[in-house]
């Protein structure tokens, strides 16, 4: 009753005039540019987090969930429209949704993703409102021992747990590590890695490490394969327009997406993708019609993009009530928060009620926006879809230097930039994953220093991390999740995990 | 575990871009291991310090260089495609072009310029077109961004000019108002 209380009081700050209009300029940006190809959900929000400098934190939190969610239906649509997604967490929406575009049931596919979006990010963001009260008072006993093996639990299953190689996962968990020690000690005030140089006391930004990975390592890496992989946009001929039988077969694998994405999204474990390969599996099996699969199958459409949108909602979980980022998209949406010195965890749901339950009910708001505008304004994405590489390259690159040059434009944060660009290059030819680097980056600081708080307490004894049940089973899970990949992978049964890949988000 | 010696291919040689990876890991595990030096000379009292745990990290660094160097040497690093050099160079030019005259010309030459730049390295020849464009498309992002959301991007003369026409039209459309 609680926390439905709240949920209306939310939705009380989320309708006022000025809020609702941060969230449509939020999911109208947040879909206009998730729809570019190349460009996935964390790469939106990491461009579009400079438009939100100025406003003030609820505001800026609204807009930042309506680009969350928009950048989530944008990749939808490239990945029916262009066989090329722009997230893995679209891979699988793309078997089946460009084989039904190809066969001239693009319109269909579009809104089957749209509606099962919608629904999930329905039921999901309810979910979210009533688990996350649970998890605060579960949390708020947590010591710094529980939320360090929390966070290694995090770093294993975001770096090694998937993909196809324990060691490079490791090595870009450690290369985000290694960068999250560039700066002043919050403890001690000693200057770490900054070789005498002040702008690197704050340490790297998150954006700009980033957007430098996300936005001008791409670019360069689709650079570098020259003319190879022509992409050709899919015109969506025929009626937008769902029949009967298209909704016979959507509405359950939308609900099974939903409760197969949900929960995995809102442990840490990962990205969205796990979720959507599952559903995929589970419809391939539950199908009346297993000879459309491979060839345009709805369900294949509807279960994973309902999967990928309830996990999306689902990292939302660890994120507000833990402050526990375990994608790309939440450790640059945490950034964000922290912009305003903000810090999600138990406390922030104490402390500052109005602000989270307001935001949970935007992305209630954000959602029916979507599915409202969505459909009508296809015409208008598929026209961005066939910008040529050329123009939206140089445009991607553009807005990736203008959040940069508006945050901090000295030559140092732009130097910076241009390096973790090529370093984000060299990331994709050598084929180590991306996220594991920004979550370590924002992650570690925050696990060293509940480290040390505990041994602290402890007074330098490291086997109190073993002490707690909880912290143990956490670590134990944490081990377990590092050795048995390492295992099957050495054993040559490493395909299934490297096909949950976890890599844009 | 024998299989594995059974299976090698005789023709896996040792990868030596994986190397040059694994030697940069461990150049950087150096690196974090001399600073944190530094840094514990600094803190003498406490045994958990702000060295403790760069130390760390620079151990796993090296522990992971050298399982990469044993990688390398076994030919596991997967297969890369050939990397087309120019059109990377023609981008990394464009925004070190943009990094330099950004204090000069303001956001929008140095934009454009990088704009032009980058699209020439994707293949659009037509520099008559872009540069224009991403100038005149920089503007008006500078005015967005600049004024509307007072972002401080960095203004030359160009900007200058837009900022003066700007509230000159203000001015005209409301006399006595800006």
């Amino acid at each position: 009753m609680e926390t439905f209380d709240l949920l209306v009081q939310g939705l009380g700050v989320a309708v006022l005039p000025m809020n609702l209009l941060y969230a449509l300029i939020g999911v109208t940006l947040g879909t206009a540019v998730g729809v570019l190809p190349g460009i996935g959900p964390a790469l939106t929000v990491a461009l579009l987090l400079p438009v939100t400098y100025r406003l003030d934190p609820g505001g800026s939190l609204i807009m930042f969930a309506g680009i969350y969610y928009g950048g989530m239906y944008g990749g939808s649509t490239t990945s029916i429209l262009l066989n090329t997604p722009g997230e893995s967490a679209s891979i699988v929406t793309a078997l089946e949704g460009n084989k039904m575009a190809r066969a001239g049931r693009g319109g269909p596919a579009l809104a089957t993703a749209a509606i099962g979006s919608f629904v999930a990010g329905l039921i999901a963001t309810i979910a979210l409102a009533f688990i996350a009260p649970w998890v605060v008072r579960f949390a708020l006993a947590f010591g710094p021992r529980e939320y360090f093996a929390l966070m290694i639990l995090a770093f294993v299953t975001v770096s090694a747990a998937f993909g196809d190689s324990t060691l490079r996962g490791l090595v870009s968990l450690f290369i985000g590590l290694t960068l999250g020690l560039i700066g002043i000690d919050m403890q001690t005030g000693q200057s770490r890695l900054t070789f005498g140089i002040p702008d690197l006391l704050d340490g790297v930004e998150v954006t700009t490490l980033a957007v430098a990975l996300f936005a001008i390592g791409e670019t360069l890496y689709i650079a570098a394969q020259g003319s190879r992989a022509p992409d050709s946009v899919e015109p969506v001929r025929g009626s937008l327009l769902m029949t009967a039988a298209d909704w016979a077969r959507s509405w359950k694998p939308w609900l099974r997406g939903t409760l197969i994405g949900f929960p995995i999204g809102a442990m840490p474990a990962g990205g969205a993708e796990i979720g959507t390969f599952f559903s995929y599996a589970v419809e391939k099996r539950l199908t009346r019609h297993p000879e459309e699969f491979g060839h345009g199958a709805i369900e294949g459409v509807a279960g994973p993009e309902a999967a990928n949108n309830a996990s999306a909602a689902g990292t939302l979980v660890p994120l507000l009530t833990l402050g526990l980022p375990t994608t790309a998209t939440a450790a640059i949406m945490l950034a964000g928060f922290q912009q305003y010195g903000l810090q999600p965890g138990p406390l922030l749901f104490t402390s500052n009620p109005q602000l989270v339950w307001g935001l949970i009910a935007s992305l209630l708001i954000a959602n029916f926006m979507l599915v409202v505008l969505n459909l009508p304004m296809i015409g208008l994405w598929v026209r961005l879809l066939t910008i040529p590489k050329p123009w939206l390259y140089a445009g991607i690159l553009l807005f990736a230097t203008l959040g940069t040059i508006g945050a901090n434009p000295s030559l140092v944060e732009l130097g910076l930039l241009l390096a973790f660009g090529l370093m984000g290059y060299a990331l994709r030819v050598f084929d180590f994953p991306i996220a594991p680097v920004v979550v370590g980056l924002i992650l570690g600081p925050m696990a060293e220093q509940q480290l040390r708080r505990a041994l602290a307490i402890s007074q330098g004894d490291v086997l109190v991390l073993f002490t707690s049940p909880l912290a143990a089973i956490l670590l134990t899970l944490a081990a377990l999740a590092l050795i048995v990949p390492t295992i099957l992978r050495a054993r040559g049964r490493g395909q299934i995990l490297s096909e949950l890949a976890a890599d844009a988000d | 575990m024998s299989t594995p010696e059974l299976n090698r291919q005789p023709e896996r040689r040792p990868d030596r871009a994986a190397l040059v990876v694994a030697a940069v890991l461990l150049v950087v595990a150096g690196v974090v291991a001399w600073d944190a030096g530094h840094v514990a000379g600094a803190v003498q009292y406490a045994r958990i310090g702000p060295q403790t745990i760069p130390y760390v990290v620079a151990a796993c660094l090296a522990g992971l260089g050298i399982w990469t160097v044993v990688e390398a040497l076994r030919g596991d690093f997967p297969a890369r495609e050939t990397q087309e050099l120019r059109p990377v160079l023609w981008i990394v030019g464009g925004l070190l072009v943009q990094i330099a005259t950004l204090r000069v010309t303001g956001f929008s030459i140095a934009t454009g310029l990088m704009f032009a730049l980058v699209a020439r390295g994707f293949g659009e020849r037509r520099i008559w077109l872009t540069l224009p464009f991403g100038i005149v498309a920089s503007a008006l992002i500078w005015l967005v961004f600049a004024r509307g959301l007072s972002l401080s991007l960095p203004a030359g003369p160009l900007e200058a000019a837009l900022g003066n026409g700007l509230g000159a039209l203000i001015s005209l459309v409301r006399p006595g108002g800006a």
